[in-house]
């Protein structure tokens, strides 16, 4: 057995209390700690997408206990790509939050942060969805940690919400994985492929209300219409490097909403076809809300944020299709977007650093204004998906796989138009940012760990359109195993030996 | 006996939804909490409801009653728990810092 699969969980699963009992009151021992933790994540993940690239199946089975009986956890191609880009995001996060001095805001920064990269893990390996309810929840506490860190009135309000929204999402998705223990009898992702085949046609209707209720779920998770209203608030009242972590989150609902629909429901199966029916209207409705957000939004985090929404609504509108093409480039879309999400947010951090705040007025100069106003520009470019930075790629991939699409026009309507509304509101913001300024002086902030987080994802991204046909061509692969899941099933459940 | 768990499901989700609707912060959190009894009943009855029948299989037995939901409800309850003690925490320190226990952001009445 490959006890690799675990050490992701594990890691900072344990260096988080450390963190808590040995350097609670040693900033720089927090910090050493933190990042070394981060960067051995970020490693485990990389062996972890190493050995999935092999074609294998990683699955690791907790306790020795043969599946369905035992929890697994599997690490497949999907599974560590997700890790991957939580890892690399993690890392700028981390840098920016130390080069900016947030984590002495308040106390129990580089915990919390361990525990959300725990949550993440798990939620991105677990083979079982009880299991990845109790990882949600696990992200989830976290997040509530990190959203109200340094505090402050707005942030608290919003905070409340922010708990209240997930309280009633957690609560759902017990109705659900209930509703589908009672039909199928397990809760195995790869059992429940078996039985949920294998489900009566008189009790098919039941596995249906429960496969929309984990549907609706996800959906909060990943804001999409009508369940976003939650995300805007949050995202623009969280700090800016923990909004910056939150674009992985929102992500989190899309892995579920694929794993779930593609694998335990399965795409033939009795519940198969609610994934796409109802995905593919409300997709189309998010895109185009999150880029009016972006038109309409006063500061540049409630922008960010509405941006968050827009990339969302592009990202299922390629889930949404169920075909291993779109998926393939809807996974692309995502390691797009949630790289460039997160340097957004790292960018309007650091824009509130100088202005102290981020409505969108004419204000102060700041003091290495060109460069702000460079990354702005190059975080814009990539938020909206244009050339070179590989959102464009992204986008032509997934309305090239629309094309077999019956709502072909309907689906290339809302990208093209969403993508001109995410152009103008972020010109908008850019010129008011930048180029409508008194001449008051701001001294210089020396951040350069910073920078180096935002300049890591414009890297990132920049490589990401370097490589973008190998990248294709692995995440095609990727896509085309979550349609047929025939070797996955077989590697949990094919015997108990290791 | 269907009849009695399914209509304690139904009102205790009924009286959570209501009172998550509320705009104060303590009805809120209540509601939270009725709602984890209310999935807490449901879970329970997942593995279909039998009396007087021993969760474990035996030579003796003449049938079971279903383990898993039992485990299931425990984890839940432990979250559900954690939870609410988070939430309590959070809307006392929102009630501190804004004076009043509405939920709503109230934009301009920085």
């Amino acid at each position: 057995m490959n006890h690799w699969i675990i050490a992701p969980v594990v890691l900072p699963a344990l260096l988080a209390p450390l963190l808590v009992l040995l350097a609670r009151n040693d900033l720089r021992a927090q910090r050493l700690l933190s990042g070394a933790g981060t960067v051995g994540f970020a490693v485990l993940a990389g062996v972890l997408l190493v050995q999935a690239s092999a074609g294998g199946i990683g699955v690791y089975r907790l306790g020795d206990w043969p599946a369905p009986f035992g929890i697994v956890l599997v690490a497949d191609r999907l599974a560590t790509l997700m890790l991957g880009l939580s890892a690399a995001l993690a890392l700028a996060v981390l840098a920016h939050v130390i080069g900016t001095g947030w984590d002495a805001r308040g106390r129990h920064f580089h915990a919390l942060f361990q525990f959300q990269l725990m949550g993440l893990a798990g939620a991105f390996l677990t083979g079982d969805a009880f299991n990845l309810f109790v990882f949600f929840e696990v992200m989830l506490i976290a997040s509530y940690g990190l959203m109200i860190h340094g505090g402050g009135r707005a942030r608290l309000r919003a905070g409340v919400q922010y708990v209240v929204m997930n309280l009633a999402g957690s609560v759902l998705f017990l109705f659900a994985l209930g509703t589908i223990y009672a039909v199928t009898g397990t809760l195995n992702m790869a059992d429940l492929a078996v039985k949920a085949a294998a489900v009566p046609a008189s009790e098919a209707g039941l596995l249906r209300v429960g496969a929309v209720l984990l549907l609706l779920v996800f959906a909060i998770k990943a804001a999409l219409v009508p369940l976003q209203f939650w995300l805007p608030a949050t995202y623009a009242s969280a700090p800016g490097p923990v909004a910056a972590l939150f674009a992985i989150l929102t992500k989190v609902g899309v892995y579920a909403i694929l794993r779930m629909f593609t694998l335990g429901f399965g795409v033939d199966g009795p519940a198969g076809d609610i994934g796409g029916a109802l995905l593919l209207p409300a997709a189309g409705v998010t895109l185009l809300l999150g880029m009016i957000g972006v038109m309409g939004a006063r500061d540049l985090g409630q922008m960010a944020a509405f941006a968050v929404i827009g990339s969302v609504g592009t990202l299922m509108l390629g889930v949404a299709m169920f075909t291993p093409a779109a998926t393939g480039a809807a996974l692309f879309y995502l390691i797009h977007s949630t790289l460039a999400a997160g340097a957004m947010f790292l960018v309007a951090d650091l824009v509130r650093g100088q202005r102290g705040g981020l409505r969108l007025v004419p204000g102060p100069r700041m003091a290495n204004h060109g460069l702000l106003a460079a990354l702005f520009f190059a975080v814009a470019i990539g938020v909206a998906g244009m050339p070179p930075l590989p959102g464009f790629l992204g986008k032509l991939l997934i309305l090239d796989a629309a094309r077999a699409e019956p709502a072909v026009w309907a689906i290339w309507a809302a990208i093209l138009v969403g993508s001109l509304l995410a152009v103008a509101g972020l010109a908008r913001a850019g010129a008011a940012l930048f180029w409508a300024t008194s001449d008051a002086a701001v001294p210089e902030p020396s951040q350069p760990l910073a920078l180096a987080g935002i300049a890591g994802l414009l890297a990132a991204l920049v490589a990401l359109t370097a490589a973008a046909g190998p990248v294709s061509g692995w995440l095609n692969a990727a896509a085309a195993a979550l349609y047929a899941p025939a070797p996955y099933i077989a590697a949990v459940l094919g015997g108990g030996a290791p | 006996m269907e009849a009695l768990v399914a209509s304690a499901v139904a009102v205790m989700t009924a009286v959570g939804v209501y009172l998550i609707l509320r705009r104060q912060t303590f009805p809120v959190v209540l509601g939270t909490a009725m709602l984890s009894y209310a999935v807490n009943v449901f879970l329970f009855a997942t593995g279909r409801l039998v009396v007087n029948m021993p969760p474990v299989l035996s030579d003796t037995a003449t049938g079971y009653t279903d383990p898993l939901p039992q485990a299931l409800v425990l984890t839940a309850i432990v979250i559900s728990f954690g939870m609410t003690a988070v939430v309590v925490l959070m809307a006392l320190g929102s009630f501190i810092a804004s004076g009043d226990d509405g939920i709503d952001l109230g934009e301009g009445r920085e």
